[in-house]
Formats: structure tokens, C-alpha cells, sequence
């Protein structure tokens, strides 16, 4: 099965009724199969006429209580970002599919990390969040799917998928996932107002008071995501001198280089965050003692490395690798890591 | 005693924020008695704009939302999909509708949406002050056509009834206004057939409602209806544009 496929499977299978998009390379091939399968199976396939109607056919759609989603790539989830905004504050459940590419600008249809600070930074206006899921394999694209509409329905926050274009278009054996079948009661949605009080869906704050309270109450929920569902997943980690962190189908690249420098008696590990937002934070911290030096290696100029720096706080150094438009094979990888690890004394 | 007129149910006790002489109340009103004699109150769901109506979700006791600048036709489209069988319906001005919105509106009508739009126009932006719209008229003295709109600068009024007559998925498409009390009947006629044409599910409807906007005329509420007959009338035509039968 091809990533992208994985990924709107593993939609349908959370119970997503509706898909609102626009065909944008590398990331068509979900749209596409969504207009193939909800016909048969009753979902809603709508192509909108911009990113924007996109975005906000979500919006309405998320408003009824549904689970919806929506994907796209960089230039695409550029226009997406007020609604993305709008959906964030007005607290409704979504998934948001990046499969991602070089930029800035028409950048190239090249995979690339490069919308690491646009996801995690929350990415429109306003002071936001949401969850960003980072998959490594085609299997993670489904399960994450599903991962993705419970985390949203749980805290009602838009929850990215992100995803270089590779992992869109590569393909690999999948198991697939069982069909969802238990969902929250969703007693805020706005269905018409039968039998009970009308629901307001509204995103305007008057009153400088009623504003602040609004987003004092939308980061006590940041604050307890980032609490319980920061998520890594580590490799040799525990004598680990020099500390690669890498996200995204990037990180299985990085795993090979680890193991053939191990070889050659480098003690590198690997952190790999799987939330982008929430940072994983404990992983890094709990590794400083052990760390002699970070390396972060993205197909970016170097993002996810501010997190990292911010983690580690100055305590010990940290380094970066990173390529755009290409990803980098274990041998470059390992290459760098021979370097760095000489020049620290690793 | 008998009750010859009350307050609509679906709407709300809430005061008006309206400017003296302004006629989104009387739309509000007539959206909600319309809503009251085809008991759809609890079937309704209601998307207000960007604009002077921003507040409209205050006033309609029915579930609405609120919609970021122009977008209400998408969000409406997303309900309705999900939802065939409620009776949706946006609330937009010209800045809204034919500006920002222009892309939302027009495929929307494109596609037959089965929702019900309506569309308040005033000839300018009236939250932010007054600013120059495209329904803006010829010569008319905005915040930001100070000297009066002209062609060379800002082209042509644009006229949303007619442009939106022309797609097929146009069901139901009308010009009103709410200058007199004889085009107020008119008005709620109009936008009664607008919802029966979404719940027969005939495609999309629109009713464009020409509205005053006294305070950023610069005009009394009397003057401001003498304007909008000497002046918007005769530029925006009043009748139904497209009435689609079966």
C-alpha cells in the first residue's frame, strides 16, 4: 500500500465521514482515494474549489460533530492556516494531512521537513496549537490516522499528520487496522437545536477579559497534552554519547547510520520525536547527563534543532545536519556521524 | 385577547446592536418568521459573516456559527453535506459576499449547494467605517473612494444576483428591498421561497436584500431609504433572476 493510501484508509477506518481537499503533488493520491471509496461506503468526497472552501467545509463539517479531515501539502496548507486558526479556537476535532515538500514559495514537489515550524508553531494567527504526528512507515500513516481523530475528539484540537512527500508515495506491507466503532458524545455540535438550548460555534472575543480567559483556557488544554501525550521512541539510547534526533521517515534513515557507526565502536543513539507538538521535551532532557553532544538531522535548515536548543538549554552542544529536496542515504549519514564524533572525541 | 404579533421564536431576547436606521433587523426578523411558518426552528443551522452581522448568532435562537470573512458558503457546504436533510442558511453582506467571498460563493452556487443565502448589500463595508466594496456605486463617496468611485480606478459595481443567475446550480435567485413596507412583504416572500427551494432540494438559493447603512452614508434613516431608491434601485434591479421549476 502507498503511504498516502495508508493514511486515508486508516481515516475511513476511524469512522472519518468526509473529506474536504484540493489536489495538490505529492499528496493527491488521498483525495483520490477517498473520491473511489466513500461513494461505495457513504462518506462524503467534496473536491472544494480552493484551499480555503477546503479548510473551511472542515470546519462545517467537524461543527455537525463528524469526524472530517482534510490533506494537502505545504503551499496548500499555507492557505489553510486561518481556517486552521478558526478551527483551533473554536475547539472542533479534525485531521489535517501534510504531506509535505520543499519551499519556501512553489519551493518544489521534493520531499522535504521544511513546515516543521509552520506545524508546531501552530501556523496561522493567533496564539494556538495543535498536535502534530510525525509517521516513519506506512504503517504509522494508518495507525496514526486513527491515533489522529482520537486525540482530536479527546481534546477538540485539529490533529496534523506531517509526513515528507516519500512517505506519501513509497510503498510498503500494511496491517490493517480494525474498524472504529466507539465515539464521544459530542453535545457541543451544532445540528439544529432539537429538544434542547441552540450551540454556538463562535470564535470572537469582544471583551478583552472574555479573550484572555478564552486562551488562558485553550493552554491549560496545551498544557495538559504536553503533560500525557508527548510521545518519542528512542533506539540504543542508554549509552549514547553522541544523541541523533531525527523525525519522520528521516529517523529510520538515521537508525541504519547508527548501527553501522556502532560498528566502528561510535556509541550513538538515536530520540525520535513522534509528536512534534508536544515536543517529546523529557526524552532530550533525560539524556543531557549521558549526551556529550545533540546532532538533529531534517530535511530542513535546521527547525526542529530550536526545540532541541531549547530542551538542552546550553548544557551541552548541539549540532545539526540537514539536506533539502532530497533525503539523505545511511552512508551520508553515518559519514556525518563519524565526523562529529571525532571531532568530540566520542 | 388575541396575539396579533410577537417576537419570532427563532429569535432570541437579545438587543439589536444595530445603528438607528439600519435595516439588518428587520432582515433578522424576517429570516426568523420565515423560520417560525416552515418549523424549522430546530432543524436550522445558521453561519453568520464577517461584517456588521458578526453578532447575528447573538440573535437567532437557533445552533449557528460564525464564520471567518467570506467563508460561510464553504462552512455551509460542509454542514450541509454531512447534514442533507437540516435547513442551512449564511448571513452575508457585500464585503463578505462579493469581495473576499467571491470564490466561495460562486462555486457554491456552481455546485448546486442546497443551502439558502442571504446577502445584505449596502454598497460599502459598514463595521470597518465605510470602506469602498464592489457593490460600491459609481461616484459614491467611501472612506476609501473619498473623491468617489471611479471606473478607471476601481472598475464596476459588481451585480451578485445576476452573475450567480447564470450557474446551472442556481435554483432560486431574487433581488429585494427593504426600503418600504410593500418590499418588506416582498422581501420575506422572497426569502420563505429561498428555504422551501433548499428543503425541496432544488439546488442552491439566494435572496440579495438591498439594505441602507445610515450611519456611513451619512445620512438620517429617512434620507438613507430615499438614497437607496433613488440610487441603488435603479443600478441593482429588483425581481427573481432565476427561478428554477423542477
Amino acid at each position: 500500500m502507498k503511504g498516502n493510501e495508508a493514511v486515508a484508509e486508516g481515516a475511513i477506518r476511524a469512522g472519518c465521514k468526509g473529506f474536504f481537499g484540493y489536489p495538490i503533488t505529492p499528496s493527491s493520491e488521498i483525495a483520490e482515494y477517498m473520491a473511489r471509496k466513500y461513494p461505495k461506503i457513504g462518506g462524503i468526497f467534496l473536491q472544494a474549489e480552493s484551499e480555503l472552501a477546503a479548510i473551511n467545509m472542515v470546519y462545517g463539517g467537524a461543527a455537525t460533530g463528524v469526524r472530517v479531515m482534510t490533506a494537502s501539502s505545504g503551499p496548500g496548507i499555507s492557505l489553510k492556516q486561518e481556517g486552521i486558526s478558526f478551527i483551533a479556537e473554536a475547539e472542533l476535532p479534525c485531521l489535517i494531512v501534510n504531506i509535505s515538500r520543499g519551499g519556501p514559495g512553489l519551493g518544489g514537489i521534493q520531499p522535504a521537513q521544511s513546515d516543521y515550524f509552520q506545524a508546531t508553531r501552530g501556523g496561522g494567527h493567533g496564539d494556538y496549537h495543535i498536535i502534530v504526528l510525525a509517521p516513519a512507515s506506512v504503517q504509522e500513516m494508518m495507525d496514526f490516522a486513527i491515533d489522529a481523530f482520537e486525540l482530536a475528539d479527546k481534546y477538540r484540537i485539529p490533529v496534523m499528520i506531517m509526513a515528507e512527500g516519500t512517505l506519501g508515495q513509497m510503498m510498503e506491507p500494511v496491517i490493517p487496522r480494525k474498524m472504529v466503532t466507539e465515539f464521544v458524545d459530542k453535545p457541543w455540535a451544532t445540528t439544529g437545536c432539537r429538544g434542547r438550548q441552540p450551540n454556538i460555534i463562535n470564535t470572537l472575543h469582544l471583551t478583552p477579559e472574555s479573550l484572555e480567559k478564552r486562551n488562558i483556557h485553550l493552554f491549560s488544554k496545551y498544557a495538559e497534552i504536553k503533560a500525557k501525550e508527548s510521545r518519542a521512541e528512542t533506539f540504543l539510547l542508554d549509552d549514547a554519547e553522541l544523541v541523533v534526533v531525527a523525525f519522520g521517515l528521516m529517523a529510520r534513515v538515521v537508525k541504519k547510520a547508527i548501527m553501522e557507526v556502532r560498528r566502528k565502536g561510535v556509541k550513538a543513539g538515536l530520540i525520535r520525536p513522534i509528536t512534534l507538538w508536544p515536543f517529546p521535551e523529557e526524552y532530550i532532557k533525560r539524556t543531557i547527563k549521558t549526551a556529550k553532544i545533540f546532532l538533529s538531522v531534517e530535511i530542513n535548515m535546521g527547525q526542529m534543532l530550536e526545540d532541541i536548543k531549547l530542551v538542552v538549554n546550553g548544557e551541552v552542544p548541539v549540532d545539526f545536519y540537514g539536506r533539502i529536496g532530497v533525503n539523505p542515504n545511511p552512508e551520508e549519514i553515518a559519514e556525518q556521524l563519524l565526523r562529529v564524533a571525532e571531532r568530540e572525541g566520542i | 385577547m388575541k396575539v396579533v404579533a410577537t417576537r419570532p421564536q427563532s429569535l432570541t431576547n437579545a438587543k439589536f446592536h444595530y445603528c438607528p436606521g439600519c435595516t439588518h433587523g428587520i432582515i433578522h426578523r424576517l429570516i426568523a418568521e420565515c423560520i417560525d411558518e416552515l418549523d424549522q426552528r430546530e432543524n436550522s443551522i445558521g453561519i453568520c459573516p464577517v461584517g456588521c452581522a458578526v453578532l447575528a448568532y447573538e440573535y437567532f435562537n437557533l445552533d449557528m456559527l460564525e464564520a471567518a470573512h467570506g467563508r460561510a458558503p464553504a462552512i455551509a457546504t460542509g454542514i450541509k453535506r454531512i447534514l442533507p436533510d437540516r435547513c442551512v442558511f449564511t448571513y452575508q453582506g457585500d464585503g463578505d459576499l462579493a469581495s473576499i467571498g467571491m470564490g466561495e460563493i460562486v462555486h457554491a452556487s456552481a455546485r448546486g449547494e442546497k443551502i439558502s443565502v442571504i446577502f445584505v448589500n449596502n454598497t460599502l463595508y459598514g463595521m470597518t467605517g465605510g470602506q469602498m466594496a464592489p457593490t460600491t456605486l459609481i461616484g459614491q463617496v467611501t472612506t476609501t473612494s473619498p473623491y468617489g468611485r471611479t471606473v478607471e480606478q476601481a472598475g464596476y459595481p459588481i451585480k451578485m444576483a445576476e452573475l450567480l443567475a447564470q450557474n446551472e446550480g442556481s435554483a432560486y435567485i431574487a433581488r429585494t428591498a427593504v426600503n418600504t413596507p410593500a418590499n418588506v412583504v416582498k422581501t420575506k416572500k422572497a426569502i420563505k421561497k429561498a428555504l422551501q427551494t433548499q428543503m425541496n432540494n432544488k439546488g442552491f438559493s439566494m435572496v440579495e436584500i438591498l439594505s441602507t447603512c445610515p450611519t456611513n452614508w451619512g445620512l438620517n434613516p429617512i434620507d438613507a431609504l430615499k438614497w437607496l431608491e433613488e440610487n441603488m434601485i435603479p443600478n441593482y434591479p429588483l425581481g427573481e433572476f432565476k427561478v428554477k421549476e423542477e
